[in-house]
């Protein structure tokens, strides 16, 4: 067990935690932060995803000896209430089916729009590989797309 | 109960219920204190409507949300026929409570079907009452009085009284026994298109699952169970689990063993060093034992055909016919709702507080009820929004499982299963094997018979003896066998369609590239048969509505007439759950040689739509679904045990995989609704399997496709 410092959605934050602990139950159970879902726990269906320093990672593959400095970000802190661009077009485009997968599917859309304002469709094929058993994709990507259209990048 | 209907005590105790014992952490959710609102209820007329004082009108949503969207369409329902506008109502999702709220079950495609006229009741008697209430107050006559957008309206005076104002009074009312409901042309809200209830929670990560579910003292249990069907526990040594940090107790429950502690990471570590033995107690079994077993049943007819119209016998061996014979092949397959089995479960002595996800909340009270030896009474259930269904949780293990877990510790526990305990412990959608013999009597280039043969593993039915086609061709015979079985199988999103849908559909593709015949206009020939010269008894659809969805998606795709290169279309349709669905599937031969699915046109015919939205959705997810298992996904069992342990080996589609549109149209109908959730499901993989003959000329009969793999 050891105690780490972790800075969380802009929230600096202590917790003691084996130190091969999953981020993805750093985040579950240690700081209640459940809106972070598992799914596989290897990688594969990016339920966990949240962003490290910005970019799309697969919480359940960092453990958390290893984040020392970064920047975490998880749906919870997006944004104030739901107000990002993505959270907006998913709201506009109703994409929730059972609604399970989506924070991680935000967080990758998010990523992807910092990196690419203006994705085309082979860059969201390329991009979102998270797996939805709802089959929302379409949504997804008009979704990704909408978002794209107002603007949603701020850099 | 009075006729006064649900009290104010039953609600408070109805919320303290629905809030599920979820510890809210530091997001704390705005409104997630249901019982705030609640507690000043002044009139409520049924269980499914109350208002307060302010005139917030609360609508209760019954049945389990699995993302088939009825915490959404229902209380659009009672919102209609209540005459309040859809923006402005609160709706909660309703503890069990069989006795208030009937039957409250998500499998079936059966939550709207069965409540579309209840639910109008329900909403139409406390409209009625609340303009009971003005028309005494004013002392008008009720039939000058209406409601608009939660207030009664005095016609001729134009005085205008708010639901809030009018509760107080309406409490004191008896509840009338008929009431009116609204004329379906001045529908406001059924049809519209309304954005799933919970978006907002759904898109912010607020915990609304029951894998959310935090209590004070509360251990988290990750299970060790057997591992092949066949097998059970026979030791375990848990001196390596005790000393894992976090691990708080190990405790046997039937025939598993679980590691109970202070967070999931702790419970898993715990459980992946625990010694267990693991003894045969049966026959261990393999899909290829299945698959010999299938083609040797299918070798014979059975004793009792499911129908047996004309002489298939005479037809099959007439020389003047051309005979095709085809065999497809199914696979198993995992739920893999996207949310793993969890379950919360507080037992103390004889009483039991539950929480979690269950399609089938009565059954399963019930069964714990059995399994821990108490009364149903002394159970509380909470249910909350689940990550998928798809057939997985009618099956009750999950919350017996927690609640055994918890009655063996002492203490409430949050039972998960990791993704692996989920593939390896499912009631699989059973594998299956069709042969099909076809005769085509080359001088009116028609069908002239049908033999249908299926084999299934357990004791479900492998084909649809009267769905389509039966009835459109003279000599027709349907025959079903089952492959015992220790391998647990059960009810998958559109159960027996998913699979006999593939295959029926593909091999009538077959019979009209024989015959020379356009594929949809070859269906149309045969539902004209099977409308006006039915062969046998009457099939189990109606040929009018059958065609409907031809129609519309030929009409909506361009069938036949499209110019767009490497783009080649396959068409299949399907009747379940009352509901006609039709797909043309567009396949795109890619520069690199592959094949893609770039578009799908569905047709519909599902009765009234309620949710424009969520109709939608409900369709488009089924084809994305269908072509993902149809695409990747199969189960396959060596020695009992399942070979496909997390989601590298059992394949889901991805984005790069999905359909670039999905295109979805309703028949329009004033007939009363029809299940929605499954039946978009079956016709997509024979759609995709047609479009890819099409492409290629190669029939491929056997899911999951291989066409990409070479």
């Amino acid at each position: 067990m050891a105690t780490y410092k972790l800075s969380v959605n802009n929230q600096l934050l202590t917790v003691d935690a084996d130190p091969d602990t999953p981020m993805l139950w750093v985040l579950r159970d240690h700081l209640n932060l459940v809106g972070t879902k598992f799914g596989c726990g290897i990688a594969q269906c990016g339920a966990c995803t949240i962003h490290f320093n910005g970019f799309a990672v697969r919480s359940c593959q960092l453990p958390v000896s290893e984040v020392k400095d970064s920047k975490i970000v998880t749906i919870e802190g997006l944004s104030k209430d739901g107000t990002h661009p993505v959270q907006k077009a998913w709201s506009e485009m109703d994409v929730p089916q059972c609604g399970y997968c989506q924070s991680g599917q935000i967080m990758a859309a998010s990523a992807l729009l910092k990196q690419n304002p203006h994705p085309t469709d082979d860059d969201i094929d390329l991009a979102m590989n998270n797996i939805c058993r709802c089959g929302t994709h379409y949504r997804i990507r008009k979704a990704i797309h909408l978002a794209a259209k107002k603007g949603a990048v701020t850099k | 109960m009075s006729d006064q209907g649900v009290s104010r005590r039953h609600f408070l105790k109805v919320s303290a219920i629905a809030g599920g014992g979820v510890m809210f952490g530091f997001h704390l959710l705005a409104d997630a204190n249901p019982a705030q609102h609640l507690a000043d209820t002044i009139f409520s007329p049924n269980a499914y409507v109350s208002i307060d004082a302010k005139g917030l009108v609360t609508l209760m949503s019954p049945n389990p949300e699995i993302g088939q969207g009825v915490k959404t369409s229902l209380p659009m329902i009672l919102a209609e026929e209540l005459d309040v506008q859809w923006d402005k109502v609160h709706v909660e999702m309703a503890p069990l409570d069989p006795g208030k709220f009937g039957a409250q079950v998500a499998g079936g495609s059966g939550a709207i079907r069965g409540r579309f006229m209840p639910i109008r009741n329900a909403g139409a008697t406390a409209r009625q009452m609340l303009i009971s209430a003005a028309a005494q107050q004013w002392n008008a006559s009720e039939s000058e009085c209406y409601t608009e957008d939660a207030f009664v309206i005095h016609k001729p005076s134009g005085k205008k009284l708010s639901y809030g104002e009018l509760a107080a009074k309406a409490a004191t009312l008896p509840v009338p026994s008929e009431v009116k409901l609204k004329d379906p042309k001045d529908f406001k809200i059924i049809g519209t298109r309304v954005h799933n209830i919970d978006n907002h929670k759904i898109i912010t990560g607020q915990p609304l699952y029951g894998i959310d579910t935090r209590r004070e003292g509360m251990l988290y249990a990750i299970v060790a169970r057997p591992p092949a069907f066949g097998k059970t526990l026979k030791s375990f040594d848990d001196t390596e689990t005790r000393k894992v940090n976090g691990v708080k107790n190990v405790v046997q429950a039937h025939n598993v063993v679980a590691v109970l502690a202070t967070s999931t990471w702790a419970a898993k570590k715990g459980r992946d060093v625990l010694k267990v033995e693991w003894q045969d107690a049966d026959k261990l079994e393999s899909t290829t034992d299945h698959d010999a077993s299938f083609a040797e049943l299918l070798s014979n007819k059975t004793d009792k055909p499911g129908r047996n119209d004309g002489d298939i016998e005479t037809a099959l061996t007439n020389k003047d016919y051309k005979i095709i014979e085809a065999t497809y092949e199914v696979p198993a397959l995992s739920h893999a709702n996207m949310e793993p089995l969890n379950f919360f479960a507080d037992v103390r002595g004889d009483k039991a507080e539950l929480y979690g996800p269950t399609q089938v909340p009565a059954n399963l009270r019930g069964a714990v009820a059995k399994a821990l030896n108490i009364p149903q009474e002394n159970i509380t259930l909470g249910m909350p929004r689940q990550g998928g269904g798809f057939g997985r949780k009618l099956q009750t293990d999950n919350g017996v499982e927690a609640a055994l877990i918890s009655q063996a510790a002492k203490v409430p526990v949050q039972m998960l299963w990791m993704r692996e305990d989920d593939m390896q412990g499912d009631f699989y959608r059973p594998a299956s094997m069709f042969k099909y013999q076809a005769a085509i009597d080359p001088k009116t280039n028609e069908i002239a018979a049908w033999h249908f043969n299926g084999a299934v593993l357990a004791g479900g039915s492998a084909g649809k003896p009267d769905g389509f086609p039966a009835a459109s061709i003279t000599n027709y015979r349907a025959d079903n066998h089952n492959l015992r079985t220790n391998i647990q199988t059960g009810p998958w999103r559109a159960p027996t369609s998913n699979s006999v849908a593939f295959a029926d559909e593909s091999f009538l593709d077959e019979l009209a590239h024989q015959m020379k015949k356009d594929p949809a206009a070859l269906r149309l020939e045969l539902i004209e048969k099977a409308k006006n010269q039915p062969a046998g008894k009457k099939p189990g659809y109606d040929s009018e509505k059958y065609k409907s969805v031809i129609d519309l998606v030929t009409q909506i795709s361009g069938w036949g007439k499209t110019k767009k290169p490497n783009v080649y279309q396959g068409i299949a349709a399907h009747f379940s759950f009352n509901t006609y669905a039709a797909h043309v599937a567009e396949v795109t031969k890619l520069k690199n040689g592959k094949l893609r699915v770039t578009k799908v046109y569905s047709a519909i015919n599902c009765g009234r739509v309620i949710n424009q939205s969520g109709a939608e959705t409900q369709v488009e997810g089924a084809i994305i679904d269908g072509l993902s298992h149809a695409l990747f996904s199969k189960v396959t069992f060596d020695k009992g045990a399942v070979e496909q342990k997390n989601f590298n080996t059992y394949k889901f589609l991805r984005m790069k995989d999905a359909p670039i549109e999905v295109i979805v149209k309703f028949v329009p109908s004033d007939d009363a609704p029809t299940g929605l959730g499954e039946p978009g499901l079956p016709p997509i993989a024979p759609a995709i399997g047609n479009a890819v003959f099409a492409a290629t000329g190669i029939r491929y009969r056997k899911l999951p496709f291989e066409f990409n793999k070479a």
